[in-house]
């Protein structure tokens, strides 16, 4: 049961990326559409690569620490994504990662309280605010929701969707103007994915 | 030990596209003239080989350019902005001493080669290739 008591180790973080990388492997077509109506059409197939990546790393240098899971799944993202989403993905999980430190126990409270300076992170990298039709349209709900991971599931995908009438302000979307409106983030659809996978491993 | 000229700054560059990058080089450093050239790398393409950004191929090109003054690096757009800002937060991925230029990638590249190739200092280089955005051309 989630709570601001409940302690999670580097085993429930792992297992959180690890369901990232199968919601990833089984959406990868529909996030691939979306970024084929407003952006490259890449983002199904970087995301899959990047967590295909990620389960391997940590496979191969496991980790006891949550930060430690967190600092080497960012980097994975970062140097084998190939797209926008490795740097902003792998900036959120190693800044929270670092934010965490080596503790090998941390509370649900620390754990939400981390990915917020991830979030922040992200936002600082990318230059964006809420409301850009970006992933931090729903990450920024779902972390608020924190440390009641349903709740912070529902507020990503939620956030995922209100990004369909945006008009966007990052990114190539962002030439398209007008013509972005109407459709889905794909960034977003991508973060409710990972916060969807969250709450799935709490249970 | 680094690999690029001692004491000159070197410049890398990052495109989406590996052509884009190796071309742009080439043009660079075909304006710039003869004499001593400081080192010119490029960085394009995604891991694949496809458009994207490469963070290995960027720190690849980082350390070739490396000659202990420095390296600028230039960029295309999107991805390539976000993985060198992302690479030089991680603190120990570039080479000491690695600074992201604001400056547009082609018309930068041509003023930090020329600057860089006279000996001057990271600063100077930075400058000149920022200066690139007062080029009016209409």
């Amino acid at each position: 049961m989630a709570g601001q008591t409940t302690e999670r180790d580097a085993a429930f973080v792992a297992a959180w990326l690890t369901a990232s990388a199968d919601a990833v492997r089984a959406e990868a077509d529909r996030l691939t559409e979306l970024d084929s109506a407003i952006g490259d059409a890449d983002h199904g197939n970087n995301m899959r690569r990047g967590f295909t990546a990620v389960v391997a790393s940590l496979e191969n240098e496991p980790q006891t620490a949550p930060g430690g899971v967190l600092l080497l799944a960012g980097r994975t993202l970062v140097s084998t994504v190939g797209g926008a989403s490795g740097p902003l993905f792998g900036t959120l999980l190693r800044r929270a990662g670092k934010a965490l430190g080596e503790a090998e126990r941390v509370t649900d409270a620390e754990l939400k309280e981390a990915l917020g300076t991830g979030v922040d992170a992200v936002a600082q990298l990318g230059g964006a605010a809420l409301g850009d039709k970006t992933m931090l349209d729903a990450l920024l709900p779902a972390v608020d929701a924190l440390p009641d991971y349903a709740a912070a599931a529902r507020a990503a995908e939620a956030g995922s969707q209100a990004t369909i009438p945006l008009r966007a302000h990052k990114g190539r979307a962002s030439y398209l103007g007008e013509r972005s409106v109407g459709h889905e983030d794909p960034g977003a659809a991508s973060a409710a994915l990972l916060l969807g996978a969250l709450f799935q491993v709490s249970r | 030990m680094t690999a690029g000229v001692d004491g000159v700054v070197g410049v890398v560059l990052v495109s989406h596209s590996a052509e884009v990058a190796a071309s742009v080089a080439a043009l660079a450093r075909g304006l710039a003239g003869g004499g001593r050239l400081g080192p010119v790398e490029p960085a394009g393409g995604a891991p694949d080989g496809g458009l994207g950004t490469s963070a290995e191929r960027i720190a690849e090109a980082a350390a070739r350019a490396d000659g202990g003054a420095g390296v600028a690096v230039l960029v295309d757009l999107g991805s390539a902005v976000l993985t060198v800002r992302a690479l030089l937060a991680e603190g120990d991925v570039l080479p000491p001493g690695t600074r992201l230029v604001d400056a547009p990638l082609l018309e930068g590249a041509v003023a930090a080669v020329v600057t860089a190739s006279t000996g001057a200092d990271l600063d100077t280089v930075e400058a000149a290739a920022a200066e690139a955005w007062d080029y009016r051309k209409g």
